[in-house]
């Protein structure tokens, strides 16, 4: 496809996602109380966006992820929520 | 267009459903064994639930025209307990008789514990051990990166297992590449929220080519859409791919596969 193309085909829905994830920021600075490290995870993921860095999609992907290596003892839950964090 | 369904839980779906999916072209739907969204209490469970999938599920499929394959194994939500384990991998040699069966799957990881990595090597010494195909789920969200690096080192340090006997499912952009330069093949899931949209499962076969690649919808009980398959090989046609090469990757990529055990028949 044509740069031209992909704008006529995606830019409206991206466009769409875009103010939807700025709305969620200023909802989550709005509300009260502590944060947890999803939001951390989230403005890292964000931050993969800038500049002309390629493969963001993966780097979004990898910034959400686990990274270690080892498997865990046991497991506590079933459900994943999207982020990691060591001491969650 | 014709297409397969490589991955679908029709035992939580509408007979609407199976009737939807054979108005939009599909010839085929697989059924990997998977979780029924709570433990089940005993083995008798699975029993049920692998007769369902050998005898009771494939008539309703025929209602509809549609071939019915399935898949079998105890899954990774449910192999924290080993002894349970042990006991429902016993009664599935009985089953793989049945001339429905594809292989050994979804068996996999869940949250990267070492009871499921246990129970994952014993799944993949029966497939092993029955020479049978083997599908693959890959963990949800942040689990996936490192669930998917686990289970390539298990499948790759059991010289008894051909890679290209293997689909690794779920995958998105940042576990594709190395599952395919393993030599499996990759399943990319469409879901509306947590695995894959149409639009990036078809930026993944732009990137990464089209070869050992499926699609598949993964419907079940949870938010998800039986005919996922054929909408993204619509978007397919919007981008301008061809007619051809769609239909490389919605039938004949999952008939290459799937074909690889003699009771795949269309």
């Amino acid at each position: 496809m044509t740069k031209q193309q992909v704008l006529d085909l995606y830019f409206l829905d991206a466009r769409h996602k875009l103010i939807e994830i700025a709305a969620f920021l200023d909802r989550a600075e709005r509300a009260t109380g502590k944060e947890d490290f999803r939001l951390k995870n989230f403005r890292s993921a964000l931050a993969r966006l800038d500049g002309k860095k390629k493969n963001r999609a993966k780097n979004v992907l990898l910034a959400f992820s686990d990274q270690t290596t080892k498997p865990i003892a046991k497991a506590a839950g079933k459900g994943a929520v999207g982020a990691y964090s060591k001491t969650k | 267009m014709r297409y397969i369904e490589p991955h679908a839980h029709m035992v939580s779906r509408t007979t609407d459903d199976y009737e939807r999916m054979a108005l939009a072209g599909c010839e085929a739907v697989c059924e990997p064994a998977f979780w029924a969204g709570f433990d089940r209490s005993s083995p008798a469970g699975f029993f049920d639930y692998f007769s369902q999938l050998t005898e009771h599920e494939p008539k309703r499929a025929a209602k509809f025209g549609l071939k019915h394959f399935c898949w079998l194994c105890i899954n990774s939500k449910e192999a924290e307990d080993v002894k349970l384990a042990e006991e429902v991998i016993a009664l599935i040699p009985q089953f793989i008789k049945s001339k429905n069966v594809l292989g050994i799957g979804e068996i996999g990881l869940n949250k990267n514990s070492r009871n499921e990595l246990r129970v994952l090597e014993m799944q993949v010494d029966l497939a092993a051990k029955y020479n049978q195909l083997i599908l693959v789920h890959t963990p949800h969200l942040e689990d996936k990166l490192k669930g998917t690096r686990l289970i390539l080192d298990v499948l790759k340090n059991d010289k008894r297992i051909q890679p290209e006997r293997v689909i690794i499912d779920h995958v998105e952009e940042h576990t594709v590449e190395m599952v395919l330069d393993c030599g499996m093949w990759a399943g990319m899931t469409l879901y509306p929220e947590t695995k894959c949209t149409p639009a990036r499962a078809i930026d993944i076969l732009e990137t990464y080519g089209s070869e050992k690649i499926w699609m598949n919808s993964a419907c079940d009980w949870g938010m998800s859409d039986p005919l996922a398959v054929p909408k993204t090989a619509l978007e397919m046609k919007k981008r301008g791919h061809l007619a051809k090469a769609i239909e490389k990757i919605i039938f004949q990529n999952p008939k290459n596969f799937l074909r690889q055990s003699p009771n795949f028949k269309l």
